[in-house]
């Protein structure tokens, strides 16, 4: 992010403003497609792509069992290659760390590589807030920086804006004139390369999340394409990475499957340009001091659901959210978190536990087509109505002896009460026959009056029908038909 | 109570064991090599593993040019004059004739030796050449951790044009042989780092567009 903080606001309220953005659909739309086909390509390669995905299940479930094991084994390793841990219980916690830690080297600027981690936990405002600038190397961080707006995609954050707009926004920040840059990808990419060169040169602190961390040697991982993150975490003499604590994987071999794993559900690529892994400090190559701080931030609380746990398996692909049917329409700010899509809208209610986050579970249309890419097999739908059946929960409960009273309650329990019993059922179906008469049009009902508007107005629903399946089934038994 | 104790508490609460830290888990490592039945070692024989990777990596945009052993100092020199190269550094380990005349080379010290090079001197500089650790054919990967002939981690990032030189007989075919290679650097704490093709970038309008902040230029000299 780094440009700003998402708007909490309950999803479908976001969402309907989103959609009157065509400009917004047509970006996401072109962008999604593209790289959705492109992902299949890169995965159907693989013959054991889903002996790949079953096996980085296991390994993140298993390290998850164990978690305070490898987070120790992990301390242990780090700090025997001359690293630093800090553990730190939440956001406010970790951001004090790095701010004691940046005022240390008595710097101003410090620069840092794409982490959503630190978007989560508002690095950036902290740093600002004790007179520290964060400038982000990422191109697209750059880009959402520029324009002061959050990120609207994992892996992509500035995927809502097309290269015209981008164009704009570096004319005006650096101060370039208007014959001198073309809106050609490659020239504003060199673009980007120049303006962040003379930064990357000078700079004393770099700042960085983390992809893995592997216990049984202590290396920390950034995977990423353009060198930013290879700058950010050679070139200055202090290095600070913030990274979750379910980001560990417990021996080096399991990178073996991880980097099979991410290239290709990320980036749809055989391989990204960059992999980087760093154990502690080595002299002479890199900075020659580095801190690494353990985030948990409600993370334990996720740990302790046994249905809910999965989500912590996420490797931050983002290949969910280019083949959900919601985020392609609504894009990512309409999620109102760092985590958008379908693993923002399981991750953030748990992580957040804010009234407006509690409606993502609902910003789903349960197609499952998120379960289908996920490369560690995160059962996203399972965990969407594991979190709606939280969500009315407590809504009931705040709501406590009102409850009775709440439209969506009652029609619910009525609905219950209707499919329990055939009999109940049948009248049910003659009753809506009849009442259905005025509003149907060409076997659908599009507007329905009072309480029920609220259905009709995004969905047409089919009419009952002249005659029911059972009705007919029993036409059919009492004439005689064949009884097979 | 430390926040160290609060997290490690937490977790261990999560995960039904209040109190007490878990037990030493059942190996990780066979949790990894036994998960499933992933590939792990690839069938082709050695040729095929070069002609693999030099297609692979060619297709990421890396310039890959097959030489005899003997004509690599003249593939050398062919190439960064090609390329208008007229500084270049090396790491001090690199054999002799690599450092081809016509260029005015600067060599960068064995790390903890001194001699390391100033950063704004590696800029300026027009290419770097290096060998390898290994090469990775099914992705089209270099792999380098800092030992023979590689140098540290800046020298193959600041200069704009990268010339790696690879032996065919450090091509491994699947990603699991290639992390397999570099079990014993990374045990060591050896910073390991996978290069596959120039820098790049996909974010505008998810185009893929060569060269952002590391070498815009990658050449391989695959060496039979």
């Amino acid at each position: 992010m780094s440009g700003g903080t998402p708007r909490a606001r309950p999803f479908s309220k976001a969402a309907r403003e989103a959609l009157q953005d065509t400009q917004l659909r047509r970006n996401l739309a072109r962008a999604t497609s593209t790289i959705r086909e492109k992902r299949l390509r890169a995965t159907e390669e693989l013959p054991d792509w889903q002996e790949l995905r079953e096996a980085g299940r296991a390994i993140k479930a298993h390290t998850l069992a164990h978690l305070d094991h490898y987070l120790m084994r992990l301390e242990q390793n780090v700090v025997a290659r001359g690293g630093q841990i800090h553990w730190a219980r939440d956001a406010a916690e970790a951001n004090a760390i790095v701010q004691a830690l940046v005022s240390e080297t008595g710097v101003r600027e410090a620069i840092k590589v794409k982490s959503i981690t630190t978007d989560e936990i508002g690095l950036n405002d902290a740093l600002a807030a004790i007179g520290v600038h964060a400038i982000e190397t990422d191109l697209a961080e750059l880009i959402v920086q520029l324009a002061h707006e959050p990120s609207s995609h994992i892996l992509v954050p500035a995927i809502h804006k097309n290269r015209a707009e981008i164009r704009a926004l570096f004319l005006e920040a650096m101060g370039i004139a208007p014959s001198e840059l073309s809106d050609e990808p490659a020239e504003l990419a060199a673009a980007a390369r120049r303006f962040l060169r003379a930064k990357f040169l000078e700079a004393r602190v770099g700042i960085s999340g983390a992809n893995f961390a592997v216990a049984e040697t202590g290396a920390v991982c950034v995977v990423e394409s353009e060198g930013n993150g290879r700058m950010c975490t050679t070139l200055p003499d202090t290095l600070i990475t913030v990274m979750g604590i379910e980001k560990v994987v417990p021996d080096w071999r399991a990178m073996e499957v991880f980097l099979q794993l991410l290239p290709r559900s990320s980036t749809a690529e055989r391989m990204n340009p960059y992999t980087s892994f760093w154990s502690g400090v080595r002299p002479g190559d890199g900075p020659q001091a580095f801190h690494l701080v353990l985030l948990d931030n409600g993370r334990s609380e996720v740990l302790a659901h046994r249905e809910r746990r999965q989500t912590l398996h996420c490797i931050r692909c983002s290949a969910c959210l280019n083949v959900c049917p919601v985020y392609a329409r609504v894009g990512g700010h309409a999620y109102g978190s760092h985590y958008p899509g379908p693993i923002g809208a399981i991750l953030s209610p748990q992580l957040l536990d804010s009234p407006e986050a509690d409606t993502l579970p609902f910003a789903s249309t349960l197609c499952g087509a998120c379960y289908d890419v996920c490369p560690v097999k995160i059962d996203i739908p399972s965990v969407l109505l594991d979190l709606r059946l939280r969500s009315v929960e407590r809504r009931r409960a705040r709501r406590g002896r009102l409850a009775a009273l709440d439209t969506e309650d009652g029609a619910m329990r009525l609905a219950a009460a209707v499919f329990a019993e055939p009999r109940r059922y049948q009248w049910a179906q003659r009753g809506a026959r009849l009442a259905q008469a005025p509003f149907v049009r060409d076997g659908y009902l599009e507007r329905l009056p009072g309480y029920l508007a609220g259905w009709t107005r995004t969905r047409d629903v089919p009419a009952v029908p002249a005659q029911t399946f059972r009705e007919w089934w029993r036409e059919r038994r009492g004439s005689g038909g064949s009884q097979r | 109570m430390s926040s160290r104790d609060v997290v490690l508490r937490r977790v261990r609460e999560a995960l039904g064991h209040a109190g007490s830290a878990s037990g030493e888990p059942a190996a990780a490592e066979s949790v990894t090599s036994e998960a499933a039945e992933y590939r792990r070692v690839g069938e082709l024989d050695a040729e095929a593993r070069a002609d693999l990777f030099a297609e692979r990596a060619a297709e990421y945009r890396v310039r890959v040019r097959r030489v005899e052993r003997d004509g690599l100092p003249s593939a050398i020199r062919a190439e960064l004059e090609a390329h208008g190269v007229r500084t270049a550094v090396a790491p001090a380990d690199v054999p002799e004739a690599w450092r081809v005349a016509g260029v005015h080379w600067r060599l960068d010290g064995a790390p903890g030796s001194g001699g390391l090079l100033d950063t704004r001197a590696l800029d300026a500089t027009d290419a770097v050449v290096t060998g390898c650790a290994l090469a990775v054919a099914e992705t089209g990967s270099l792999v380098f951790d800092g030992g023979e002939r590689q140098g540290r981690r800046l020298l193959t990032l600041l200069p704009d044009l990268h010339l790696c030189v690879v032996r065919e007989d450090q091509v491994v075919q699947t990603v699991p042989e290639a992390v397999t290679g570099s079990e014993d650097a990374a045990r060591r704490g050896a910073p390991i780092t996978w290069v596959s093709g120039p820098s790049a970038t996909s974010d505008i309008e998810l185009e893929r567009v060569e060269g952002v902040h590391g070498p815009r230029t990658l050449i391989v000299l695959l060496v039979r």
